[in-house]
């Protein structure tokens, strides 16, 4: 970004501000979990620094953090929890909330904005309120503290995000398409999975990337409709924090960070790919 | 205007009423029969009914009364993809991630048609509309002009014995358009596919088809063949959207089996006219006359009558002459003339004479 010649003296001061106000905006952003990566890999039991590790000293650096977490049976536990838990979840989701969009993107279907403000709620009403009328309505059927009950409870959390994304596509989708198709004598179904579908893909996959990523950080529901058997890898850090204080934690951050920067660029592409598939893109 | 040529209807129209909301009906009363093998268009302005009459055909949209029949059976309650009709759409709605190819293997898909027959008559179909070489590409890779042949090919390539058009050529330019115009008929009249085909393009509807249906106000107007259509005009909508045409306001002094008075509102000059559409003397009327019809300085015994003209405007437009002339109060009647070595041009101011034939002017309506 470049300065017209023409530029008055404020708007230079206003431009050099502004990069900064951009940076600043960026450091906060980046720099708490940046600072997290070294610190796992401290060879002492600290949150914090050791002189060693700022001498770079090869012996203040280990990996125990590590080993403890691929060894210690309670944080393998709560990530395979969170293994079977996530992407059940994701599924439903994906599913549902395809569903909803494409329903509620028809014209004739009465009431769709009133539909569509309670299935998007989840995401506007505080977390803590949502989970404890999950709490309330799962003991009542049962569910609580059981797999299923934690699976349709993020289920319920990811739809939103599914809707949305789905619905935003949904807008670009031309309808003719779906007549062209019946016109031609495919049925609904067939309409549905070989002419939507494969369009608005790249929403699909979007809204299934905001929805497992969901589930997988979700720790407030989890505490209230979940058990001690479905404890999920963000309560067990939580609980990390609160009574061991271990940087274990630290290196299941990094592992996550990392998990998802790759999750993130294979959904790019993946989107990439499809959206050229679809024509938007010259191939 | 009941169709009296074929018997046995292929689509047939039976007093068809479509309302969207229950109050106001967007198609009044249709009764139509279109023959098998004929081309058929259905003309008119934009909110006259004629694509919600398509859609209906189609069945994307469903009639609140009537009954609408394909090839004697009744349609209404099968749903689209169970129809068999080919359609092309305005604006292609060609699969875009798929190549042409694949686009014109879909319906044959749907219909479990095997892989080495499929492939034969996706080459058939893509060489009726010159497109072979294009197999692979995607809609994307296509001109407008190929993408709808593209269209027109994915329409035919499972044989249906109707096709459907909702003004498939309204997006590309003129000439593009006039050569498709020729390509669609001759393809329709080599297959013998029957086509109702949509458009408010009056010489498109002229140019292509073996009867027009005009439509204004959910009715048909006029049913009838193109020269028909433009010579004998029924009434006074569809003289005014068929082609250019001069009005003249007047009421009916007297009235003959076939011949009648017309005064003239304005000026009181009296004309004869042909009644077409006029019921009994001192009726307001209409009287229609093409512009090309108009004599300047008729010769006596020609023209039953003459009217007193003034140049208003005058434009050379090559082959014709298009003079406009303040006649009878109003400034907007236009007469063409041939370009031909002995024309007069006529210049803004000059005063001239004006007449026609009787039979060329027809009251109408008002």
């Amino acid at each position: 970004m470049e300065l017209p010649p023409y530029a008055t003296l404020g708007q230079r001061v206003w431009h050099y501000t502004f990069l900064v106000i951009c940076g600043l905006i960026f450091f906060f952003l980046i720099a708490p979990i940046l600072t997290i990566i070294p610190l796992s890999f401290n060879a002492e039991n600290f949150f914090t620094f050791t002189p060693g590790m700022l001498a770079f000293d090869p012996d203040a650096y280990s990996l125990r953090h590590y080993e403890d977490f691929f060894t210690n049976s309670q944080w393998q536990a709560a990530m395979w929890n969170s293994i079977k838990i996530a992407p059940v979840a994701t599924l439903i989701s994906v599913a549902l909330g395809t569903l909803a969009a494409v329903g509620l993107s028809q014209s004739h279907v009465p009431f769709r904005r009133a539909i569509m403000a309670i299935l998007i709620s989840p995401m506007i009403v505080p977390l803590i309120i949502s989970a404890a009328g999950m709490y309330f309505f799962y003991s009542r059927l049962g569910m609580q503290g059981t797999y299923w009950g934690v699976v349709l409870a993020h289920a319920a959390l990811g739809i939103p995000f599914v809707i949305i994304t789905v619905t935003a596509t949904l807008v670009g989708f031309d309808r003719s398409l779906t007549r062209a198709s019946a016109n031609l004598g495919a049925g609904p179904v067939r309409t549905f999975f070989k002419v939507q579908m494969p369009l608005i893909l790249p929403g699909v996959i979007s809204g299934g990337l905001f929805a497992f990523i969901t589930s997988f950080d979700e720790v407030v529901v989890v505490l209230f409709v979940g058990s001690a058997g479905q404890k999920t890898l963000p309560w067990q850090m939580f609980i990390g924090l609160r009574e061991q204080i271990s940087p274990t934690i630290l290196a299941v951050a990094t592992i996550l960070v990392i998990l998802s920067i790759m999750l993130l660029t294979g959904v790019e592409l993946l989107r990439r790919r499809s959206e050229k598939m679809r024509g938007l893109s010259p191939g | 205007m009941l169709d009296t040529r074929s018997d046995q209807a292929f689509v047939s129209f039976d007093r068809v009423q479509k309302s969207y909301d229950g109050e106001t009906l967007v198609v009044k009363d249709l009764n139509l029969s279109i023959g098998k093998g004929e081309f058929l268009t259905m003309l008119g302005p934009s909110g006259s009914g004629k694509t919600t009459c398509l859609m209906m055909l189609a069945g994307f949209e469903t009639a609140t009364h009537g009954e609408i029949r394909l090839d004697g059976r009744e349609i209404n309650n099968i749903p689209p993809h169970k129809r068999g009709i080919g359609m092309v759409f305005q604006n292609y709605a060609l699969f875009p991630h798929m190549t042409v190819g694949e686009n014109l293997s879909f319906p044959l898909e749907v219909r479990k048609i095997g892989k080495s027959e499929r492939e034969t008559k996706i080459k058939r179909a893509l060489d009726m509309v010159q497109m072979g070489d294009f197999v692979g590409r995607r809609p994307a890779q296509l001109s407008g002009g190929q993408q709808q042949r593209i269209a027109l090919a994915r329409a035919l390539v499972f044989e249906p014995e109707l096709v459907l058009m909702d003004e498939p050529l309204g997006a590309l330019d003129k000439q593009l358009r006039e050569t498709l115009q020729f390509e669609i008929t001759r393809l329709a009249h080599d297959l013998g596919i029957t086509v109702v085909y949509v458009t408010h393009d009056q010489t498109e509807a002229l140019t292509m088809s073996d009867r027009v249906a005009v439509f204004d106000d959910g009715r048909i107007q006029q049913l009838a063949t193109p020269d028909a259509l433009y010579e004998t005009p029924q009434n006074s909508f569809v003289a005014q959207f068929i082609g250019e045409n001069n009005t003249l306001r007047g009421t009916v002094k007297t009235l003959d089996k076939d011949r009648c008075v017309v005064t003239l509102d304005g000026t009181g000059e009296e004309i004869d006219a042909l009644p077409v559409n006029v019921k009994k003397a001192g009726d307001k009327t209409l009287v229609s006359i093409r512009p090309e019809r108009v004599e300047f300085d008729p010769q006596l015994g020609e023209t039953s009558h003459t009217l007193d003209a003034e140049v208003l405007e005058f434009i050379y437009m090559g082959d014709v002459f298009r003079t406009r002339l303040r006649v009878a109060g109003r400034d907007d009647f236009i007469v063409k003339t041939r370009n031909r070595a002995d024309q007069k041009r006529l210049s803004p101011g000059d005063k001239v004479k004006i007449g026609w034939l009787p039979q060329d002017c027809r009251a109408l309506d008002h």
